[in-house]
């Protein structure tokens, strides 16, 4: 049995293939038209990995633009799917932390990685990429640049987690001369404080696995190392648990 | 809906924008509602009370008006309408509970004050509801800091009569809530120019019980195993009997239980067999809030109880019908509205103790805790609302959101996530 899963994020599209115990994946931007995305991605993934449409079994998506996505069989939340793809990538893991581009989320999972519980952000950026994003952009920096920004300096503390308010606030701190690093340093720690408050809410896990585009960031990962006063597994393809649960579980079926 | 457009140019409302009301509201409930499969016949009624929503009923009250008639418009369960009927005056709901009121709220509201109180006073300043321009006068009460300052900016438009509620629970409160319904007595004797006789209350209490009964049916009917009608008509039919003349909602809804409890009877649902069964708690949804109910329906589970103003708050508890005295019948309503678990008092365990109770008698797989943005009560009692039902095993999510549409598809994946959860 063949299954892929799609995850079609506000950001990133991720394509996950499963055949036996090759895995097969592929990142691309989403674009404007999450329903492309997910087409382009698709066939982009199958012409690679040398797969035809019709060896496929199942197709599953998730992701905010699951609903889009005609060419799926099935549609699944990106909470059912990230829990189901950590507990894959970390077998015992008991939580899973996902920052993505528009929200962020805490997941409690069992051992199978079935959702225990789980919270979101509210329906503002907030403690999310497009946050690092947004406020990178007001630096004049890429948001992959943050990391090495963000190495030396003692973190400036910004008080503004709503993107918009930061922004002014970045411009505020640059005016009084406040160097990047610590603003990005800064930044970093305010992500990992919001995150933090979401996991203490639901009281913090064991085996901890962090997920989704902004776990590639080894400072944001630090600081909410600090935060929750424990480890975070960080997988190296931390921007495919969705999409690699979602072809999980179209292999369940 | 036929042409009232002369009776709203008499009540002075800016026909324009109402028209714009109008216009939206059809597709709306053509969506929501219009759109549900085997729905019972009994609902036919509700259809026409809402086709009909700015004119049957306004024009009744008004046929009302020129018999000398008065009519009370309230805004909360608290307010003893058994009192206004008896004497010889119509109750009638005013709460908003669409998004195209809220701008008109905002004009003299904070932003950050609930949708329900910026619709509320958004309709009534706007002048685009009829039911807000008939109503000879507003009872409010003191359930909310929301609420209690908004009085004060309509009493600059129109009467506001307002009745002090306690925020705790305990004897003295209970025979302060009694002095309250006496001076309300009062005042709504001087408002309609007529005495309230104990024969006139004990009549109205029976009313009121009978209307309560009807709406416990109705309710009680998705106790079963087979869900006879869905969580959203049974919340219209919630909604109506706010405003709806009390014996006709009586016959309409007693008749729609024959048809319901008959499918029951035959084993006819309106969702598959294993749909899971969702309980709303938290703070009311006025006509036309249909948003969570929606949501919830079209994800796969069906709603089968709501612990709230509009649901089991409304109409569980009787008033004793025994009392032949005025006095013994004002005592009587004091202790009924009392036992109305709202989050303004402290504590309200109770309330807890209720929603644990109702998740088991509907048989519930989860329970959606949700609160009107800005509602501080509801969404600060929902940390122990959570942690009770955590610690009774049974799955809970706690929801936030407001009159508008901006948020309906981040709602949708978590409560989607949420039944995959109890799957």
């Amino acid at each position: 049995m063949i299954a892929v899963g799609i995850d079609a994020g506000s950001t990133a599209t991720k394509a996950v293939l499963i055949d036996g115990d090759k895995i097969k994946a592929l990142i691309r931007p989403t674009g404007w038209s999450p329903r492309q995305a997910g087409r382009d991605i698709y066939a982009e993934l199958l012409n690679r990995e040398g797969y035809s449409a019709k060896q496929i079994d199942k197709i599953v998506a998730t992701g905010y633009g699951r609903i889009a996505l005609d060419l799926a069989q099935q549609k699944v939340t990106e909470i059912t799917c990230h829990a189901k793809g950590a507990a894959f990538l970390l077998p015992g893991a008991d939580m899973v932390i996902d920052v993505g581009g528009q929200d962020s989320k805490v997941i409690k999972i069992d051992p199978k990685g079935k959702v225990l519980d789980f919270a979101m952000n509210d329906k503002c950026a907030a403690g999310t990429g497009r946050f690092l994003q947004v406020t990178a952009a007001a630096l004049g920096l890429d948001v992959s640049e943050l990391p090495e920004f963000s190495q030396v300096e003692k973190p400036v503390n910004i008080n503004n987690i709503c993107t918009v308010f930061a922004e002014s606030e970045i411009i505020g701190l640059l005016a009084q001369g406040i160097k990047k690093e610590a603003i990005v340093a800064g930044l970093h720690l305010a992500v990992a404080k919001r995150v933090a408050a979401m996991v203490k809410r639901m009281s913090s896990g064991k085996q901890i696995v962090f997920t989704g585009g902004v776990a590639l960031n080894h400072s944001v990962q630090k600081y909410l190392e600090q935060e929750l006063g424990t480890k975070l597994y960080v997988p190296k393809y931390c921007q495919l648990a969705g999409a690699l649960g979602a072809a999980l579980l179209g292999l369940e079926v | 809906m036929a042409d009232y457009r002369q009776m709203w140019t008499s009540l002075g409302m800016d026909l324009e924008n109402h028209d714009k009301l109008c216009e939206v509201l059809p597709e709306v409930y053509t969506n929501v509602y219009l759109s549900q499969d085997n729905r019972p016949e009994g609902m036919d009624y509700f259809n026409f009370v809402v086709a009909e929503i700015h004119g049957v009923r306004p024009a009744e009250l008004i046929e009302h008006q020129k018999k000398g008639g008065k009519v009370f418009g309230t805004f909360c369960i608290f307010v003893p309408d058994e009192i206004i009927f008896a004497a010889g005056g119509i109750a009638t709901g005013l709460c908003g509970g669409s998004q195209f009121w809220v701008p008109g709220g905002e004009k003299v509201l904070p932003a950050n004050t609930c949708p329900l109180i910026k619709a509320s006073v958004g309709a009534r300043l706007d002048k685009t509801c009829p039911f807000f321009r008939i109503a000879d006068i507003y009872v409010g009460e003191t359930t909310c800091d929301g609420k209690k300052k908004a009085w004060e900016i309509l009493a600059e438009d129109v009467p506001v009569y307002v009745m002090d509620l306690p925020q705790m629970k305990r004897a003295k409160d209970i025979a302060a809530w009694e002095d309250e319904i006496k001076l309300f007595l009062a005042k709504v004797e001087e408002t309609t120019g007529n005495k309230v006789t104990p024969e006139a209350l004990g009549e109205k209490i029976k009313l009121i019980n009978a209307k309560r009964k009807a709406l416990a049916r109705l309710h009680g009917a998705r106790k079963n195993a087979t869900l006879p009608i869905s969580g959203k008509d049974v919340l219209l039919a919630t909604q109506v009997s706010f405003y709806d003349d009390p014996t006709r909602f009586i016959e309409q809804t007693n008749s729609l239980c024959d048809e319901i409890e008959g499918r029951v009877a035959k084993g006819e649902g309106v969702f598959p067999a294993d749909t899971p069964r969702i309980m709303i708690t938290g703070s009311p949804m006025a006509i036309p809030n249909w948003k969570l109910h929606h949501i919830v329906e079209t994800s796969g589970a069906a709603v089968v109880v709501e612990e709230m103003c509009t649901g089991s708050r409304y109409y569980e508890n009787l008033v004793d019908e025994t009392q032949t005295t005025l006095d013994g019948q004002i005592r009587a309503l004091a202790e009924r509205y009392m036992k109305i678990n709202c989050a303004c008092f402290s504590p309200n365990t109770n309330r807890i103790t209720d929603i644990i109770r109702l998740a088991k008698e509907y048989k519930v797989d989860g329970v959606l805790d949700t609160n009107l943005k800005f509602c501080s009560l509801y969404a600060t009692e929902s940390y122990n609302v959570e942690k009770a039902l955590k610690e009774a095993g049974i799955p809970v999510m706690h929801l936030e959101t407001d009159y508008s549409e901006q948020d309906a598809e981040q709602l949708r994946t978590r409560i989607e996530a949420f039944l995959e959860m109890l799957r």
